[in-house]
C-alpha cells in the first residue's frame, strides 16, 4: 500500500466501466495466491487493457452495484496498489464500500454520474466537498458527502492507522495513571 | 415502531440506545466474529499492533474455521492455513474448526453459537445466511475484523428495511432457491443494497430452517445487509438441541417502517435458472431447456444442506446421470455428510454416477474440486455466476436449485425437475 499525505482534492485519467462490477473481475479467485500474478489480470474481462496499462492516480468511474459479491479485500486493496485514486458510482457493494474507507480507499457516490465521463476523460475530484468535475467536458457534478465517521478513518489512512492511534493514546494514559 | 435490524442494532450499541433510526451511525458490540482465510490476513495486521495489545478482546465470542481451499490445493494454501492454526493458538481460540468440520454458515448454527437476536460478524459475505435465525448477520473483510478482534465493536450505519412479503404454495420440486432467484431476476441484484430485508408471509412461514436458510444466503447477492426469515418457533425448535444461548426471539413492531414493501406470489413460480454471466439474469427453466451441461454441482453454504441431497437422490433413486455430465456433490458439514451417508443418499448419489468430496465450499468460487475449462457449462446449486468464477472465463455457470441441478444431470441438458 502506498500511504501518502491527506490530499482531498485529486486529478486523473477516467477508466469506464458498467453495471454490477464484481469483486471476482476484480480480483479473480484463481489467481487469490498470488497478488503479483492476479494484477496482471485485475478487471481484464471488462476492458483488457486495464491491467497494463492503469497508472496511479487514475479514477474509475463506473455504473451501479460495482464491488458486489464477495468480502474478499483484495479488490478494493488491489485497485489502491496499482495506483487508482478513487471510485465514483451510483452505489458500491456494501462490504467493497466498508472495506474501501478500512483501507484509506476513497469512493464517491451519485446517481447519474456514469452518464457525465467517457473513458479518458480527465476528471477532479474534491473528497471533502464530493464535487466531481469533468476537465474534458467542462461539467459538474455534486455526489453525495462522504459521512464524517468515514472521512475520519480516510483521513488517518485506514481503520488499521486510526486503531494504532487510539492504543497509543491508551498506552500513554496507562503510563500517566501508573 | 422499530424493525428487527433497528432493535437488533439498538440493542447493540455501545451507548445502549433505545431505539434508533436508519441512516445514523452507531459503534456496536460483537456478539460473534466469525473468521475463515481471511484470518491469514488478520494474524498479519495483528503483526502491526503494538505488542501488549495484540490479544482478541474475548476468546469465546471468536470462531475460526478452515472451510476455503480445505485441505489445501497447494503449497501456498497449506501455508495460510498453517498460519491459521498458529493464529488461533496463540490467541487461545476456544472454537476453531479445522477442515474437517465444513463450511461455516452450515458449521456455527449446528455446533451452537448462533441465537435469535445477537449481532454476528464473518469474514465471508455470505454471513448474511444465520438471518435464518433471526440473528443480525453480515460480512466484513479482514481490515474490519482486525479492528473487531482487538476492540469487540465495529461502526454500523442503520440500514433501511425492506418487507417481502411471499405467498402461495409452491409446487413439488420448486424451492426456495427458485423463489430468491425469481426476486433476483425481477428486481435486480442492487434491490438490497446497504439495507436490511425481512421475508415474510405464508410461503416463508412454511419453508424450512434449510430452505430459509438459502433466502437468507442469497439476500447478499440482492446487496442486503442483513436478510431475516420469519422469527418463529421453528427456530427454537432447531437450535434448542444444539445451544445453551437464551433463545428470545426478536420480532419486528407492528408499525415498523419499511422503505419498501414487495408482494410476491409462488402458486405458480417455475423452478428458475441465473443464467451466465449475472445472478439477476433469471429466466424461468422452460426457457433454457436444453442447454447442454458439462457438470452439474451440488454444494455450498446456499443449497448444500441435507434436503438438497434428499431431494437429489429422490430424482435419481435408481438411474444412471448423463454419461457426459460430472455430477459434483459435497455436503455442507461433516454432520450433513454423516447423515446423508446413515440414510443411504450417499449410496443412491454414488450409485447414480455421482463424486461425493469432503464437507467445503470446493469449487463454488474457483478454489479445486471441479473447475471449468473454456466452453464448459455448470448447473450449480451455489450462489454465484460471475465470470470466470469456477475456473475459464470462457465457461458458462447457470444457478439453480438442487432438484433442477438433478434432473439435469440426469438428461445432459438443463430440465425441469417437475418433468422426470
Amino acid at each position: 500500500m502506498v500511504k501518502k499525505e491527506w490530499n482531498p482534492v485529486l486529478k486523473g485519467t477516467v477508466w469506464k466501466f458498467g453495471e454490477n462490477v464484481d469483486t471476482d473481475v476484480i480480483t479473480p479467485g484463481k489467481y487469490l495466491d498470488n497478488l503479483g500474478e492476479c494484477k496482471k489480470h485485475v478487471l481484464e474481462t471488462l476492458d483488457p487493457e486495464f491491467p497494463a496499462n492503469v497508472k496511479v492516480g487514475d479514477i474509475i468511474i463506473a455504473d451501479k452495484n460495482f464491488g458486489c459479491g464477495s468480502s474478499r479485500e483484495t479488490a478494493p486493496e488491489i485497485l489502491q496498489d496499482m495506483g487508482v485514486a478513487a471510485v465514483i458510482a451510483p452505489s458500491f457493494g456494501r462490504i467493497f464500500y466498508r472495506n474501501s474507507f478500512s483501507i484509506g480507499f476513497p469512493l464517491l457516490e451519485a446517481d447519474n454520474i456514469a452518464e457525465f465521463f467517457n473513458k479518458g476523460d480527465i476528471a477532479e475530484v474534491n473528497i471533502e466537498t464530493a464535487v466531481v468535475k469533468n476537465l474534458t467536458t467542462n461539467k459538474t457534478i455534486q455526489c453525495k458527502e462522504i459521512p464524517k465517521i468515514l472521512m475520519d478513518i480516510l483521513k488517518s489512512g485506514g481503520q488499521l492507522e486510526l486503531l494504532k492511534k487510539e492504543l497509543k493514546a491508551r498506552s500513554k494514559a496507562e503510563k500517566q495513571n501508573k | 415502531m422499530s424493525t428487527i435490524a433497528e432493535k437488533i442494532l439498538a440493542k447493540a450499541s455501545v451507548e445502549k440506545r433505545e431505539v434508533v433510526k436508519p441512516g445514523e451511525y452507531l459503534n456496536c458490540n460483537i456478539d460473534l466474529a466469525m473468521g475463515h482465510i481471511a484470518l491469514a490476513k488478520v494474524a498479519a495486521n495483528f503483526m502491526g499492533i503494538k505488542k501488549k495489545y495484540r490479544k482478541v478482546w474475548d476468546n469465546e465470542k471468536v470462531v475460526g474455521i478452515l472451510d476455503h481451499f480445505s485441505p489445501a490445493p497447494s503449497e501456498r494454501w497449506a501455508l495460510a492455513h498453517q498460519m491459521i492454526r498458529k493464529f488461533a493458538r496463540e490467541q487461545n481460540f476456544k472454537y476453531f474448526y479445522d477442515i474437517k468440520e465444513g463450511i461455516c454458515h452450515q458449521v456455527l448454527p449446528e455446533k451452537g453459537h448462533v441465537a435469535p437476536g445477537m449481532l454476528i460478524v464473518g469474514t465471508d459475505s455470505h454471513t448474511t445466511t444465520y438471518g435464518a435465525f433471526n440473528a443480525a448477520s453480515c460480512g466484513i473483510g479482514y481490515t474490519d475484523m482486525t479492528i473487531v478482534f482487538i476492540k469487540g465493536t465495529l461502526w454500523f450505519r442503520v440500514p433501511e428495511s425492506q418487507l417481502f412479503e411471499i405467498n402461495g404454495k409452491l409446487d413439488k420440486r420448486v424451492m426456495s432457491k427458485d423463489i430468491i432467484l425469481y426476486i433476483a431476476g425481477k428486481y435486480g441484484t442492487d434491490i438490497g443494497t446497504y439495507k436490511s430485508m425481512e421475508f415474510v408471509g405464508d410461503a416463508m412461514d412454511n419453508l424450512s430452517i434449510a430452505s430459509r436458510m438459502t433466502i437468507s444466503n442469497m439476500s447478499l447477492e440482492l446487496g442486503a445487509k442483513f436478510g431475516f426469515t420469519p422469527p418463529d418457533e421453528k427456530i427454537i425448535k432447531w437450535l434448542k438441541p444444539r445451544t445453551d444461548r437464551p433463545l428470545e426471539l426478536v420480532k419486528p413492531d407492528e408499525d415498523a417502517k419499511y422503505s419498501e414493501t414487495f408482494q410476491i406470489e409462488v402458486d405458480n413460480l417455475e423452478p428458475q435458472v441465473a443464467c451466465p454471466h449475472s445472478v439477476e439474469n433469471v429466466k424461468p427453466v422452460s426457457e433454457v431447456k436444453n442447454v447442454k451441461i458439462d457438470q452439474a454441482f451440488l454444494g455450498s453454504c446456499t443449497n448444500g444442506r441435507i434436503e438438497d441431497l434428499e431431494i437429489a437422490a429422490e430424482i435419481l433413486k435408481g438411474k444412471r446421470i448423463h454419461e457426459d455430465v460430472r455430477l459434483i456433490v459435497i455436503p455442507a458439514s461433516q454432520e450433513i455428510w454423516l447423515e446423508a451417508a446413515e440414510r443411504g443418499i450417499s449410496k443412491i448419489l454414488i450409485e447414480a454416477g455421482g463424486i461425493i468430496g469432503n464437507p467445503n465450499c470446493g469449487p463454488c468460487f474457483g478454489a479445486h474440486m471441479g473447475m471449468l475449462a473454456g466452453g464448459e457449462n455448470c448447473i450449480s446449486s451455489s450462489n454465484r455466476n460471475f465470470k470466470g468464477r469456477m475456473g475459464s472465463e470462457k465457461a458458462g455457470i447457470y444457478l439453480a436449485s438442487p432438484a433442477t441441478v438433478a434432473a439435469s444431470a440426469l438428461t445432459g441438458v438443463i430440465t425441469d425437475p417437475r418433468d422426470i
